[in-house]
């Protein structure tokens, strides 16, 4: 293999690795800025303990995405100098203002949320959960600009050399792309965040440990998932209209369609024969691609044969990650109605074949999150920036056999990594957030516990004398 | 205005301050094993893990700045350097998660002790590396890299690292002098002179080499009548070295660390007089590597407006974690309580009744209960 696709490889491992963090940090922190708040604000130590538990687990995701992300900044010009060349006055920007507005936000403030909590008051605590939730959706605009400016580039000029000059800054950070982009990607976000919050909280309430703060978490979670699910829908439909206006290859490869047409069907599966250009042991519903993507009963959607086979992108792994991508969001959204009518009939801390759902769908938003990006980044090659700079032309005159090595330690220290987090961060999900007695043997009476909080309200606990004092 | 020297000397400015920050947390990474008792090992760890993520972030500042300001340096050194940049990744990678890990293992402490140091003292390697070859020059043709994977291993480079590692680790003992007390603070103390001899040392081999070795750097020094004027920078950095021994065991707990300050930035200005005006030393000049000016113009307007208020919440951040470093628990978990010496086994029965009784007291209640008291 030429050096070229060893750095295809390597960027899309290391850059798919990384998107597990911030996929899972920026709703945790957001989830945790929430508990900061409800702590600071009510001083019910369920959200305190429900808190500290969820920084700790933060804390590992955090890093993996610090130290997984520097990767990054590097590779771009180690691998890819001809795309550096190519774009710097366009992207270098985006990048700068992303280490300035959230880089540093969520670097100055991380120590007081892990670690500052005895040291500044809960107010300043909260505000610093704040910052590092607002440093990472930041980071998350400031990427998503950058990424989509690649796909739908907007406000620029090219010189004689190639190289790009920017005419219109509004422009090209508000490309075409970029809001369906970055609400598509938060949404995506929230709702991996919530799908672990809730497997986290099954897991409690499945083995009955941690019950008060499990259930806290498990509710907040699926309210959430209840809101973000349909909302993720919406937001995927009107991604996928906007593909069909700008990357018009791109979505017929989505959709697998190779010939133009009006009423188009929707394949539901198939497999896509490059060298044949049509689907073998297709099954597909008539009229229905040009109803969903259109929205009319004969809408006219262009075809993967509109463009000569050396424009087009690698098939068979656009159409298929595209179909995991909607598989995993349809069982998300049917866990999160399921969890509505459980609460509706008062059985949601109580079902347990739920709470094993709830286990079992953990990973899905993950998985989601890596085969939605497999098609927005497959489905736009041959090219780098779309239709304007092809990927060979984007790569660095470095030798295949430094990339090969620099590939395979990757891979190797990347899995060591994530078996490091799993094994680690099983073990705080086993030890549970810390019991409310821990923080206040006083706050513990069975009685008024099981009265529900309008009873609880009119006894507020209060800090017992610790022997010393 | 001058836009492409205002930007030389932001990122001179944000090189220098990667080098001063990570600079001592790097170095608490190259003392990690060198220190006596696990106990200081985690008040080391301690005294920077608030502060490290900050002191790194520096790093991709760096990188993106020089992508945006001065693109050549980025697509022409970056590929030059594609084996010490991994290896400087890849131990950054193994040294930042090891300060996640370690507060959470228990069997595998050791393993994470060794990721830390092991990584700080290969990350700092490789950036001498990358130092050395960037003096001495990389091969460029047509405005690419044309040189192997192993062209930036140099006698240069190899001076250079050591002279970090020295330095560095100078800084760490500094650190460790100002920020913690007793056994620590005197293992600090100690190591410090080991870290002087060997900083000096490579220094004055650094500049001897150069000066020898690449006539352009000679020139520039030892022509007449500048000779005179720039004779007051060795002179200094001397001085520095001299004043850095007596203060080791001095009175003054914070003056090592600030006087190793002062000898990093007489070395970063004698690097800036050796290679000016030069970001790919002798084939791009700041301003003929510079970007358009209204890409210049687009960053440069955010710069004046946010980098005033990052230094402001970092130097926060410093305050709040001001004093002596205690030992805390790292992230409030039982598990690294302070009783590092203590079987987990034995602790997770009830029998240790001390432990047992503490434990409500660990849980932060009480707003305001500062350690510092």
């Amino acid at each position: 293999m030429d050096a070229t696709t060893l750095s295809r490889i390597q960027f899309g491992f290391t850059i798919g690795f990384h998107i597990l963090w911030p996929a899972f940090t920026i709703g945790i922190a957001s989830f945790v800025a929430f508990l900061s708040f409800m702590w600071w604000r009510t001083e019910n130590p369920i959200y305190g303990s429900l808190m500290r538990f969820w920084i700790r687990i933060f804390a590992l995701g955090f890093g993996m995405g610090v130290v997984t992300g520097v990767v990054l900044s590097y590779e771009i010009g180690t691998n890819w100098s001809g795309f550096s060349r190519a774009v710097n006055n366009v992207l270098g920007p985006f990048f700068m203002y992303e280490v300035m507005t959230a880089f540093f936000l969520e670097a100055g403030f991380i120590g007081i949320v892990l670690f500052g909590e005895k040291r500044v008051g809960r107010g300043m605590h909260f505000f610093a959960c704040l910052m590092v939730a607002l440093g990472t959706l930041f980071s998350a605009s400031w990427i998503l600009a950058s990424n989509s400016w690649m796909q739908t580039p907007a406000g620029y000029s090219v010189g004689a050399d190639g190289v790009f000059h920017v005419v219109d800054w509004w422009a090209a950070v508000f490309n075409p792309s970029f809001p369906y982009r970055f609400l598509h990607m938060v949404c995506a976000s929230y709702l991996t965040g919530s799908f672990v919050v809730a497997g986290v909280s099954a897991y409690h309430l499945w083995r009955g440990q941690h019950i008060n703060a499990a259930r806290e978490g498990f509710s907040l979670a699926l309210w959430a998932a209840l809101v973000l699910a349909p909302l993720q829908v919406v937001l995927g439909d009107a991604q996928g209209r906007n593909t069909l206006e700008y990357q018009p290859t791109k979505l017929a490869a989505m959709e697998g369609l190779w010939d133009s047409g009006d009423g188009v069907p929707a394949t539901l599966i198939g497999w896509p024969d490059m060298t044949a250009e049509k689907n073998r042991y297709e099954i597909a519903i008539p009229h229905i691609g040009s109803v969903y993507l259109t929205h009319s009963w004969d809408g006219h959607v262009q075809g993967l044969k509109a463009v000569p086979p050396a424009d087009r992108p690698y098939v068979p792994l656009v159409f298929f990650a595209f179909r995991i991508m909607v598989g995993c969001g349809l069982v998300l959204l049917a866990m999160a109605v399921t969890g509505g009518v459980l609460r509706w009939r008062g059985r949601l801390f109580t079902t347990r074949w739920f709470q094993l759902a709830g286990l079992a769908t953990t990973p899905l938003g993950f998985v989601a999150v890596i085969a939605g990006w497999t098609v927005t980044e497959t489905g736009r090659q041959p090219y780098v920036v779309y239709g304007l700079l092809r990927t060979p032309d984007a790569a660095s005159p470095i030798a295949a056999g430094s990339v090969l090595v620099s590939l395979l330690l990757f891979v190797v220290v990347y899995n060591v990594l994530l078996l490091a987090f799993f094994w680690y961060g099983a073990r705080i999900v086993m030890r549970g957030p810390e019991d409310v007695s821990a923080v206040n043997p006083n706050a513990v009476r069975p009685g008024l516990e099981q009265a529900g909080p309008a009873v609880l309200r009119r006894f507020p606990t209060k800090r017992p004398a610790m022997a010393g004092e | 205005m001058d836009l492409p020297l205002i930007f030389a000397c932001v990122a001179a400015g944000a090189v220098g301050l990667y080098v001063l920050a990570d600079g001592f947390d790097l170095g608490i990474g190259l003392l990690f094993l060198l220190a006596p008792r696990e106990q200081d090992r985690d008040v080391m760890m301690e005294s920077i893990a608030p502060l490290w993520d900050g002191n790194e972030t520096w790093l991709v500042f760096g990188g993106a700045l020089l992508w945006t300001a001065f693109p050549i340096a980025y697509y022409v050194l970056l590929p030059a350097f594609y084996l010490p940049l991994m290896i400087m990744l890849f131990a950054l990678i193994f040294r930042g998660i090891a300060f996640e890990f370690r507060f959470q293992a228990r069997q595998f402490r050791r393993v994470w002790d060794y990721a830390f140091a092991g990584g700080s003292l290969l990350a700092v390697l490789a950036q001498g590396l990358v130092l050395g070859g960037f003096i001495g020059g990389v091969p460029v043709e047509n405005g690419v890299f044309s040189g192997g994977t192993f062209s930036c291993l140099t006698v240069l480079g190899l001076l250079c690292a050591g002279g970090l590692v020295g330095g560095y680790a100078l800084l760490g003992a500094g650190w460790l002098i100002w920020k913690t007390d007793g056994r620590t603070q005197m293992f600090g103390r100690k190591i410090g002179h080991a870290a002087v001899i060997l900083t000096a040392a490579c220094m004055a081999l650094v500049s001897g080499w150069t000066a020898f070795t690449v006539p352009e750097v000679a020139e520039r020094w030892f022509g007449w009548p500048r000779v005179l004027q720039l004779a007051p920078m060795p002179l200094a950095a001397t001085v520095a070295v001299l004043l850095i021994w007596r203060a080791l065991w001095g009175s003054s707990q914070s003056r090592p660390f600030v006087l190793t300050i002062v000898l990093f930035l007489l070395g970063f200005g004698g690097l800036a007089v050796s290679l000016w005006p030069y970001v790919v030393p002798r084939h791009a000049t700041v301003w003929s590597a510079a970007s358009d000016g209204a890409t210049l113009r687009f960053v440069g307007v955010g710069m004046l407006v946010i980098l005033p208020i990052i230094l402001g919440y970092l130097g926060h951040a410093y305050w709040v974690f001001r004093g002596k470093t205690v030992l805390e628990g790292g992230y409030g978990t039982p598990d690294a309580e302070g009783d590092a010496g203590r079987r987990a086994a034995a602790r997770r029965t009830d029998l240790h009744s001390s432990w047992s009784v503490r434990q409500p007291d660990a849980a932060p209640i009480a707003k305001g209960a500062n350690p510092d008291d």
